[in-house]
């Protein structure tokens, strides 16, 4: 009996919280994406979460690149297919590894940053003080927050493809012995735009996944300083599992041809 | 003036959980008057005026303002009712992303839709009415004494003039001289803009100087209102033992027995 009713007691409590996901996620739609539009508060996220997220997203896309150039030509060699790299390279980041490996590193850096700091104005009254001033918390926080996030982590994902792509191509060239000329070739021959395309719309939804839950658990957070901890937290765990669930998701929606 | 109720609180009850905070609330403020609530700590003071602006929603009862019914009121109709209040918050509740001049200005900005310069000017004037000068207005929140912090609230409050104004706690952490710069400034508002007041306060100084009114409440009821010259004839013990800060009364003797 015990164990049945605290089996109920995690159900019930997790469809509380899925619930309360999905009405804040209307309101963020209905009331966070429709005018009034804060121009200048649009622009401030998107540098924040963009601009600012250059440098590790850069990076990390640059030694995978590279990591993945060696383990393909150290596993391809086992068959004689040496040869696959650039390709293997190319495919890899721009429909898996970029994407997931960006989201994850924004959602570290940017969803903990939304989270930490809605989550400080919610339990010092800050967000009262804008209802109260008239202006629409969904509106001035929620929306710029969530449209920064669709609209930048696809340019960031677009970035990362390249980096990487190059991390690749520097590894092959300068380690691993293969033609310049020859790897940039079969890259661009056997790269589609599909797989670039099916990239950053993956980028796109993770951008939203990233800031929704930011701004949801900040939203929502309660007790102080513990309180905002606990936001932050949750908000880069849950980002993070959506994240690849939702990769998951796309990769056979995207893919299912 | 019309005493008539312009601000109209009946049976409004609100729990936490289990909590019961208000049990129900029945009060009414008439048009340009000022109320002063007192009581103790924890009693239910800031959640009541937070059922007023809508940011607590009351579990039932009716609060209404000028005979509309407020508590059900939605998107552009809030914003719009919301526009005619002006809040200081127990905390300040400064926004500290901003310098204090845009955090004054900020209703003027983004809820009136005023150009910068013009909402800057208005916000320097406010600030030297709570005794600040221009060069505060360039610091950020952050960097304030709490007393400056609740100045630059206040400031923010009045900052638009708004008809109807709540002040949590205005003069708490100011000096009494200070203290008394920002009674006069409430009078004055109140006074001068013909601005509707509830003013908390554990300050008795302080509410004699600015009510017109005096509420006390205890345990989340209303138990003791009248006029501000009436409080101290009131034969209320719960009333006289809070406005003559003694340690033993009714109210200790809950707190003993619990
Ligand atoms: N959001 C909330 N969640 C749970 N309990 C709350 C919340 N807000 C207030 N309370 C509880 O309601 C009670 C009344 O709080 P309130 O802030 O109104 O007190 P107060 O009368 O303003 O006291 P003080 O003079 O100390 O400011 C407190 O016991 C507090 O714990
Ligand atoms: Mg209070």
């Amino acid at each position: 009996m015990n164990f049945l009713a605290n089996l109920g007691r995690v159900v019930l409590a997790l469809l509380t919280e899925i619930g309360s996901i999905v009405l804040f996620i209307k309101d963020a739609l209905v009331q966070g994406l429709t005018p009034t539009i804060y121009g200048r508060q649009i622009f401030d996220q998107i540098l924040k979460v963009g601009y600012n997220s250059l440098p590790v997203v850069g990076l990390t896309a640059f030694f995978t690149g590279g990591a993945l150039a060696l383990q393909i030509y150290l596993g391809g060699s086992r068959f004689n297919a040496e040869s696959l790299v650039s390709t293997i390279v190319a495919l890899g980041i721009t429909r898996e590894l970029g994407p997931v490996l960006a989201g994850l590193m924004v959602a570290g850096r940017v969803g903990a940053s939304i989270a930490a700091e809605l989550g400080t104005m919610r339990v010092t009254e800050q967000i009262d003080a804008l209802t109260t001033l008239a202006t629409n918390p969904f509106k001035y926080l929620v929306g710029p927050r969530i449209l920064a996030g669709v609209i930048t982590l696809p340019i960031l994902v677009g970035i990362a493809d390249i980096i990487g792509i190059m991390g690749g191509y520097i590894v092959g060239t300068r380690s691993l012995g293969f033609n310049s000329y020859a790897y940039i070739k079969s890259t661009s021959d056997f790269l589609q735009v599909d797989d670039v395309v099916s990239g950053l719309i993956k980028a796109a939804v993770f951008g939203f996944i990233i800031t929704l839950m930011g701004c949801y658990h900040g939203f929502h957070s309660k007790g102080g300083a513990q309180g905002v901890g606990r936001a932050t937290t949750n908000a880069v765990v849950s980002s993070a599992i959506l994240i690849l669930a939702a990769n998951f998701v796309l990769t056979s929606l995207l893919f299912s041809e | 003036m019309d005493e008539t109720a312009y601000i109209t609180l009946k049976d409004v009850r609100k729990a936490f959980g289990p909590k019961k905070v208000l049990n129900g609330i029945n009060l009414t403020v008439p048009k340009g008057r000022s109320l002063v609530v007192i009581g103790g700590s924890g009693t239910g003071k800031s959640v009541m005026i937070k059922t007023i602006l809508g940011i607590v929603r009351p579990d039932s009862g009716s609060i209404a303002i000028g005979g509309e019914e407020v508590t059900r009121l939605k998107g552009k109709d809030r914003d719009q009712f919301l526009q005619r209040f002006g809040m200081l918050f127990q905390g300040a509740a400064l926004f500290d992303s901003l310098p204090v001049w845009e955090n004054v200005a900020f209703g003027l900005i983004q809820g009136r839709n005023m150009g910068r310069k013009q909402a800057r000017d208005i916000a320097m004037e406010k600030l030297r009415q709570v005794g600040l000068g221009p060069e505060v207005g360039e610091l950020h929140p952050a960097e304030l004494s709490g007393g400056m912090q609740k100045r630059v609230g206040l400031a923010r409050a009045i900052a638009a003039d708004p008809e109807i104004i709540f002040f949590d706690e205005p003069t708490t952490g100011l000096d009494p001289i200070m203290a008394d710069v920002i009674n006069n400034l409430i009078v004055d508002s109140v006074k001068r803009l013909g601005a509707t007041t509830i003013s908390i306060t554990h300050d008795m100084a302080s509410a004699r100087k600015i009510a017109d009114r005096i509420a006390m409440i205890h345990k989340g009821e209303i138990i003791w209102q009248g006029t501000a010259r009436a409080v101290d004839t009131s034969g209320n013990p719960y009333v006289d033992q809070f406005i003559h800060g003694r340690a033993e009364g009714p109210i200790q003797m809950e707190i003993l027995k619990a």
